[in-house]
């Protein structure tokens, strides 16, 4: 089988945006079944796992595995069966009936089917500071950027998995972490929160704190200021840098106005046939409103969502008389 | 082509392998400083980009300009390597 080249191919049966788990699973289905298949990735071939340290919770790893590892696997899988993928991003979706036209940064593609599978980025936390010490000491990426902070003091921001998971991770270099959760309790998982109790020489959790002010001297964070939300005081924390894990941004601003319908926070909504408000254009993974932004969830729906494509294929080929 | 490509790294960065994995698939060769086997060179790193995250990109033209690129950023590093 000779893999097409992107560069000169510009008609394809399905273009999938995004190169994350429910990306990378779907297209696993569709090249099996001959239906070529290109995927854009603007950012991280894995995306959001692929920045994760480890990932403990993805069946068939009983040891676990390490995110870069999970999305290498993934990308082989995919490629063995012909997926191509394109490094470049998609900025706009055209519907011309039976293709749909994609403006990308490597020129316009057509495509029968497409898969938005757009995936999260971090969210900011949206205090003084966070903008002006943007990676200068506040950061979204603990296994990028960990390494700087080798005996340093840290701060991380949030109380979910993530904020857990990367705190753990930044014990390797850190020699003290203060993990600010504003709520009364951490939303983390039970079994991160016991990992968690195992590096309490090295983390400590402060509850019902907010994060209010990052501030810096001569270019450097030296701080956190935040508020003890039980009492209304005011706490410092001195530190060296800040990891910010608040939650999920969806990856959706180029499909603001378009006819590709989206929820109140930005996530495309769908059928059940993951179909959303643009027919051939289907969403999976945690781009879709109502994921459960999990990895193994992205995967199932990354194979369900191709099933669904290939059955939009046959009725296309009926409709058109082409052949898929 | 430029004279030189050197990427600051670390072992665990996904922004660092795509970087590589681009350099790569467009025919560049590069310079890797891992600074996780190199935790003396971070002050190097910090110097050029006045960033602390990784990748960091330093691509040295015919002219010896140089152009710095963190994070992956392929608006940047495509036309600073053409």
């Amino acid at each position: 089988m000779t893999t097409p080249d992107a560069s000169t191919k510009k008609a394809w049966d399905l273009i999938v945006v995004g190169a994350g788990p429910a990306a990378l699973s779907a297209s696993i289905y569709t090249t099996r079944e001959d239906i070529d298949t290109l995927l854009f990735e603007r950012g991280v071939i894995g995306g959001l796992a692929g920045i994760t340290d480890w990932v403990d919770n993805y069946p068939g790893f009983p040891k676990g595995i390490s995110g870069l590892d999970l999305s290498e696997n993934l990308r082989l899988q995919a490629e063995r069966f012909g997926a191509v993928i394109e490094l470049g991003e998609v900025t706009e979706i055209i519907d011309k009936g039976k293709h749909k036209i994609l403006k990308t940064t490597s020129g316009d593609y057509s495509a029968k089917a497409v898969l938005l599978a757009l995936g999260c980025d971090y969210k900011k936390v949206g205090v003084p500071g966070e903008q002006d010490y943007f990676a200068r000491g506040v950061h979204y990426c603990a296994t990028c950027d960990g390494a700087f902070y080798r005996d340093k003091r840290l701060v991380v921001v949030g109380g979910g998995n993530s904020a857990v998971q990367e705190s753990i991770f930044l014990t390797r270099y850190a020699s003290h972490i203060d993990i600010l959760c504003r709520s009364d309790k951490l939303r983390a998982s039970d079994v991160l929160q016991q990992e968690l109790k195992k590096h309490s020489d090295k983390i400590t959790v402060h509850l019902n704190t907010t994060t209010d002010e990052i501030v810096g001297v001569d270019n450097k964070v030296t701080k956190v200021i935040g508020t003890q939300t039980t009492t209304g005081k005011k706490r410092e924390f001195a530190t060296d840098g800040v990891f910010v894990f608040v939650g999920l941004l969806p990856n959706s601003q180029f499909l603001k106005g378009s006819k590709i319908k989206l929820d109140k926070l930005g996530f495309i909504t769908t059928g059940t046939d993951l179909e959303t408000s643009m027919k051939g254009v289907f969403a999976a993974g945690d781009i879709r409103s109502g994921a459960t932004m999990q990895i193994a969830s992205a995967s199932g729906e990354g194979a369900t969502a191709a099933l669904m494509i290939r059955q939009y294929l046959e009725g296309h080929k009926l409709t058109f008389g082409e052949q898929v | 082509m430029p004279k030189d490509i050197t990427i600051f790294t670390t072992n665990t960065c996904g922004y660092c392998v795509m970087v590589k994995k681009w350099l790569g698939a467009k025919g560049h060769n590069y310079q890797e400083v891992n600074l996780d086997e190199h935790p003396e060179r971070q002050a190097e790193a910090l110097a050029v980009s006045g960033q602390l995250a990784v990748p960091v990109t330093v691509v040295t033209k015919q002219d010896d300009s140089r152009e710095v690129i963190v994070g992956y950023n392929l608006a940047k590093l495509a036309p600073a390597v053409s």
